[in-house]
């Protein structure tokens, strides 16, 4: 069972992989991306990594992904004209996630009791994922953790000093 | 019974020689800044695959650390593509001859 569930994601993610680089148009490059993005994600959940899978899904699947896609749509030059035309299987295709959202909240909202009981009863030695990487992060990695917050910083401030000048004209003196 | 780890290797090899060969061939600069999301991918599946099999969670954050460094070249990198989008008016990798003399 391992396997299959191994080999669906590797195909998958190989596939998309060769797609980002083989397609020409970068929105298929990124959307592909999006795909394999979701599809290492899946392999997280495989090797027992289950806050990585949720930082997975919301960092680079969220952000980065819309960063690159709103590059993507703001710098290409000519935009074709199909973009703009939306086919109906798109809103049947919606419709049915929609559906399916609400099943799945509603069958959360029934079994949500049970799922408190199991996880309060298990040991603190089996702690979750997520509580075992917040220890280890805020003991022994916490000098490194300092030092990404410091990386971000500098990005930050980097982007906005790049994206206010432009780069044509002269540096003031 | 679990998938041995050289599965896993060899999937993140794979993975990284595709995101080498999209940063050398193409000539899109987003098209490359996604090879190299590609290339960080690969190895945060290996430092994923090695904190399983060594039984260790500090592969697993250094995957944040990777997250931040992802995260940082993303903000940085699109916007110098924006700044020289301004002042070249191409994303063409061929045509950026900002430090050529």
């Amino acid at each position: 069972m391992a396997y299959v569930f191994f080999g669906y994601f590797a195909g998958v993610i190989a596939l998309t992989a060769v797609l980002v680089v083989a397609l020409r148009n970068p929105v298929y490059s990124a959307l592909s991306l999006l795909v394999m993005f979701f599809h290492v994600a899946g392999l997280y959940v495989t090797l027992h990594a289950e806050f990585l899978f949720a930082v997975q899904l919301m960092v680079y699947a969220g952000a980065i992904l819309i960063f690159y896609l709103f590059a993507v749509m703001f710098l290409t030059e000519k935009t074709p004209d199909r973009y703009h035309i939306q086919s109906r299987g798109s809103l049947l295709i919606g419709g049915a996630i929609i559906v399916e959202i609400a099943v799945l909240a509603g069958q959360h909202g029934v079994s949500f009791g049970s799922t408190v009981e199991r996880t309060a009863s298990s040991s603190p030695s089996e702690a979750g994922n997520t509580e075992a990487i917040g220890q280890l992060l805020y003991t022994s990695y916490l000098f490194p953790f300092e030092v990404a917050s410091l990386i971000l910083l500098v990005a930050m401030i980097g982007s906005i000093v790049l994206s206010k000048k432009d780069l044509s004209e002269s540096p003031p003196s | 019974m679990s998938v041995p780890i050289h599965y896993y290797l060899i999937l993140s090899a794979f993975m990284f020689l595709t995101g080498l060969v999209g940063v050398l061939v193409r000539r899109n600069i987003i098209v490359i800044l996604l090879c190299i999301e590609l290339m960080l991918n690969a190895t945060n599946i290996n430092f994923v695959a090695f904190a399983e099999y060594l039984h260790d969670l500090g592969g697993q954050i250094f995957v944040f650390f990777t997250l931040t460094v992802a995260a940082a070249e993303v903000g940085v990198g699109l916007a110098i593509v924006v700044a020289i989008h301004r002042s070249k008016d191409t994303i063409n990798v061929e045509e950026f001859n900002l430090l050529k003399w």
